[in-house]
């Protein structure tokens, strides 16, 4: 949930990067962090397994600007897209303001990223959220492989509702910050609606 | 807690400084259940205290799951030992995380016990915060906020 600090000017917000295993999650968090000026982010924080693996979250705080005096700061978080970590997902979507949702471009992965997206449906709706109504964007990422769907086939399978949506390549930062910057541009309009 | 009014802020503040000084400890944080941190007092320049306020959600988030699965409404308390620091996490009113990082120079005990009366005066603020969020009269920031202020926020490049 979204903290709006008056005593410290800051508008506080979290995005959740939510995807199957191995869809780069972690990649665009990464690569965020490394192209942004130190000022502007904190420390990140990655709970991996020895084989690289986010066993718990990836954490980035970043701050995007000042509006009207106020400072915006994001949390970045992710989640582990192994399956059998299901209830760590869970607990990260707690207080979620936008989410992204990071697909896995291969032909073979579109199983992996159906599966992934009713999960995050499931789970958002057991913290009492519903998807389409929260402030959401799609990531087609891995377009550089050559096993990669067509935009319009990823389109169709992954993105119903039509939000709005990217092409990306994460390991070289294509698409990366359009991705971030959509979704958070998405939740401070959702803060000002909801006031 | 979505909004934190200046008056609250300096009262919360302040219930975090007496903790501090009363029970003798290295620096008390006060974060929210999401990881944002609310305030702090004590030796906290060291400290990256976004990181560890993060870090803390997170671990109340799985303490709080593990709860769960026993059947357990909360685990309401729970305390780290290291070497040199130590460190007591509690939540209040179900709501926020009240962290507590402390050494040889106090005890546990101490700990608990001044963290027992913070709580109390806490869970009394937070109350009249909820009940200020509910009346509609409250000012915003996001009146003073158009949508071309949030396009221009993101038109960098």
């Amino acid at each position: 949930m979204s903290f709006i600090n008056y005593s410290s000017r800051e508008i506080n917000c979290k995005i959740v990067y939510y995807g199957p295993g191995l869809c780069g999650k972690t990649t665009n968090l990464q690569y965020i962090y490394n192209k942004t000026s130190s000022e502007a982010k904190g420390k990140m924080i990655s709970l991996a397994t020895e084989t690289e693996r986010t066993l718990f979250f990836d954490f980035l705080p970043l701050s995007m600007g000042d509006i009207h005096g106020f400072k915006t700061r994001f949390h970045l978080y992710t989640v582990p897209g192994q399956v059998f970590y299901d209830a760590s997902r869970k607990l990260i979507l707690k207080g979620v303001d936008g989410v992204v949702f990071v697909a896995d471009s291969q032909i073979e992965r579109m199983e992996a990223n159906l599966e992934s997206l009713d999960n995050l449906r499931e789970n958002l709706e057991e913290h009492g959220f519903d998807l389409d109504k929260l402030p959401y964007v799609v990531q087609y990422n891995k377009q550089d492989l050559p096993n990669a769907a067509p935009i319009e086939e990823l389109k169709n399978l992954l993105n119903p509702t039509n939000v709005p949506d990217y092409p990306a390549i994460a390991t070289t930062g294509e698409g990366v910050f359009q991705t971030l910057k959509a979704v958070a541009k998405l939740v401070l309009l959702e803060l000002k609606k909801k006031r | 807690m979505d909004v934190l009014y200046v008056e609250e802020y300096q009262a919360i503040q302040n219930v975090v400084e007496r903790l501090y000084r009363d029970s003798n400890s290295m620096a008390v944080l006060l974060i929210d259940k999401n990881g944002q941190e609310i305030a702090s007092a004590g030796q906290i320049e060291e400290l990256d205290t976004t990181s560890l306020s993060s870090l803390t959600a997170g671990n109340v988030a799985a303490t709080g799951g593990i709860a769960k699965l026993l059947a357990e409404k909360e685990f309401t308390g729970q305390t780290h030992e290291g070497e040199h620091t130590n460190i007591h996490i509690t939540i209040v009113a179900q709501r926020i995380i009240l962290v507590v990082l402390f050494d040889q120079h106090t005890s546990l005990g101490l700990v608990r016990l001044r963290v027992k009366k913070a709580s109390k005066e806490l869970e009394g603020i937070l109350d009249s915060i909820n009940s200020k969020t509910q009346q509609p009269s409250q000012p915003s920031i996001f009146e003073e906020i158009t949508d071309d202020d949030i396009d221009n926020l993101f038109n960098d490049d």
